[in-house]
């Protein structure tokens, strides 16, 4: 055992050391992890550029790239950044609501197994109502105003965080709870120092497949009624043929999905550090 | 409490008893006509064949089980939630909850008893440096070596301050050198503390060098097939000198018989 002794200080010193190493080498590491799909879509931009140089596609039909590019330079500050600022808004609120009422339902409906059955199968239920077709309901409902919107990112984003959650939850070995048992835990010590812990890594896995669902709700709330915000600007800008501002559009709400996406990787890495990853996303 | 059936519940020097106790999951019996008692502070080993019902035993003395039929007593407590609150059980795989610290994961009973987190650590502690775990308190258990993991695993359940520790197969995922050494350690930090351990294992070695009565079980159903008393000396002798001693062997061959 004492032979164990001297092997310490090097592994006590591994983690700075690896921490470090870590954040010297931050653009090899990010060009490993994306390297190829960066290379993959610059070369699918060039092959969209070249087609529509070569074949002469008409503006409103479909823009290049650079065409794209242009348009947003253009419409930055009078279209796309006044329309930014609402879908950012609906996106995060209503994420923000989805992630505190998915988790506690996940939690309410894993403590009390009676009120799981009773809601689950209903939950799972409603699910197969589209939600495009409540979209239209929830702006009769609450009216013309942000709060539909972001009703409707909630409800989209809620589901896989509640589903994700529970699966958490349940999985957690019984072998550790039997431990924790003969150990005089309570049911809430249970709950609070082996399961929920347990299932944290789940609940961020929900949150990030909520995530990139999070802008569809938007542009669906804002296509049933509003006067700003990205859906309502692609739905202006269509019959007007202002194809390349549409993509501007699109590309926007993509990057706030993205950037949602990597908020939550980032904040499970700060809440679970001792998750060991293979790589992201 | 009080039956006649009950292997003496008023005995206090009893450390655990089990009268003709069988346990069936639905058509499967588990175990069956089992019966062996052991006196407060000792050790028992039970050995046998995979799948024998073991860990069911184990369970049952726990409490996390109750018997289809018989009684099982731990110092005279025959319910599930009084044996409960007299066993402390060292699981098979070390189960250290990933996401706290080797010496977080030691105090999880003192913080269930109520005590504060720092408090817990306060008392905790000096065992590390027994333990031969210094300086490794706030490491994670991914870091952390298969044979400390055990240590850790061991110090979280005899923290829990049970007078009987339940281990099952405490070392059986380290390999054979390790498990040498930890079986000697296992040996020097149970001599120091007076509890009643329960150790099952499907190592008949482990089994006759940890403990002075063991049992031997069969195969599905468990049943008790024999049960062996070591009169061994092993005071002061190194685990080496132990298992290649004659006697040693002798009941080593009379415990293998017995499993075939």
């Amino acid at each position: 055992m004492s032979t164990r002794a001297p092997v310490q200080p090097s592994a006590d010193a591994m983690a700075p050391e690896t921490a470090g190493a870590k954040r010297g080498s931050g653009f090899i590491r990010f060009w490993k992890a994306y390297g190829l799909s960066v290379l993959f879509a610059l070369l699918l931009l060039g092959i969209w550029e070249f087609c529509i140089w070569f074949f002469h596609v008409p503006k409103y039909l479909l823009p290049s790239p650079s065409g794209i590019v242009l348009a947003m330079k253009q419409d930055w500050s009078r279209y796309l950044l006044p329309n930014l600022w609402p879908s950012l808004i609906e996106v995060l609120v209503g994420f923000a609501i989805a992630v505190v009422a998915g988790v506690g339902l996940a939690v309410v409906l894993h403590l009390y197994g009676p009120l799981r059955r009773a809601l689950y199968p209903l939950l799972i239920g409603s699910q197969t109502i589209p939600i495009v077709v409540l979209a239209p309901i929830l702006v009769i409902l609450l009216g013309y105003n942000l709060l539909p919107k972001v009703v409707i990112v909630a409800l989209i984003c809620f589901f896989p965080i509640v589903v994700n959650g529970l699966d958490g939850l349940r999985m957690v070995d019984d072998e550790f709870i039997h431990m924790m048992r003969t150990l005089d835990a309570t049911r809430w010590a249970i709950f609070r120092k082996v399961e929920f812990p347990g299932a944290l890594p789940s609940i961020f896995s929900g949150m990030r497949v909520a995530a990139t669902f999070a802008a569809i709700g938007a542009v669906f709330g804002e296509w049933s009624g509003a006067s700003e915000g990205l859906g309502y600007l692609i739905q202006a800008s269509t019959p007007n043929l202002q194809t390349a501002r549409i993509f501007g559009c699109i590309l926007l709400l993509t990057l706030i999905a993205m950037a949602l996406f990597g908020l939550v990787s980032l904040l499970e890495r700060l809440v679970c550090p001792w998750v060991s990853r293979g790589g992201s996303m | 409490m009080g039956a006649a059936t009950a292997p003496d519940p008023e005995n206090q020097d009893v450390g655990i008893a089990f009268g003709d106790v069988r346990k069936a999951f639905g058509e499967v019996v588990a175990l069956d006509g089992i019966t062996f008692e052991v006196a407060r502070h000792s050790r028992i080993g039970i050995v046998g064949p995979s799948g024998g019902g073991k860990s069911t035993l184990l369970q049952l003395t726990a409490g996390l089980l109750g018997p289809t039929s018989g009684v099982v007593s731990v110092e005279g407590e025959t319910t599930e939630k009084g044996r409960l609150a007299r066993c402390a059980m060292m699981p098979q795989r070390d189960l250290l909850l990933p996401w706290r610290s080797a010496l977080d994961n030691a105090v999880i009973a003192l913080e269930n008893h109520g005590m504060s987190r720092r408090d817990a650590r306060t008392k905790t502690k000096p065992f590390f440096e027994r333990f031969g775990l210094a300086q490794f308190e706030d490491v994670r258990p991914a870091q952390l070596s298969g044979g400390m993991r055990q240590r850790v695993s061991f110090l979280r359940t005899l923290m829990a301050e049970k007078d009987v520790l339940l281990l099952d197969e405490p070392f059986g995922a380290l390999d054979s050198i390790t498990r040498g050494q930890m079986q000697e350690w296992l040996l020097g930090a149970l001599g120091d503390v007076p509890r009643t351990v329960l150790l099952v294992t499907h190592d008949v070695e482990e089994a006759l060098l940890l403990s002075r009565t063991v049992v031997v079980m069969s195969a599905r159903p468990g049943r008790v097939v024999t049960v062996l008393d070591s009169t061994l000396p092993t005071e002061g002798l190194s685990r080496r000198e132990i298992i290649t001693s004659p006697e040693f062997v002798a009941l080593k061959e009379a415990a293998l018989e017995a499993i075939e």
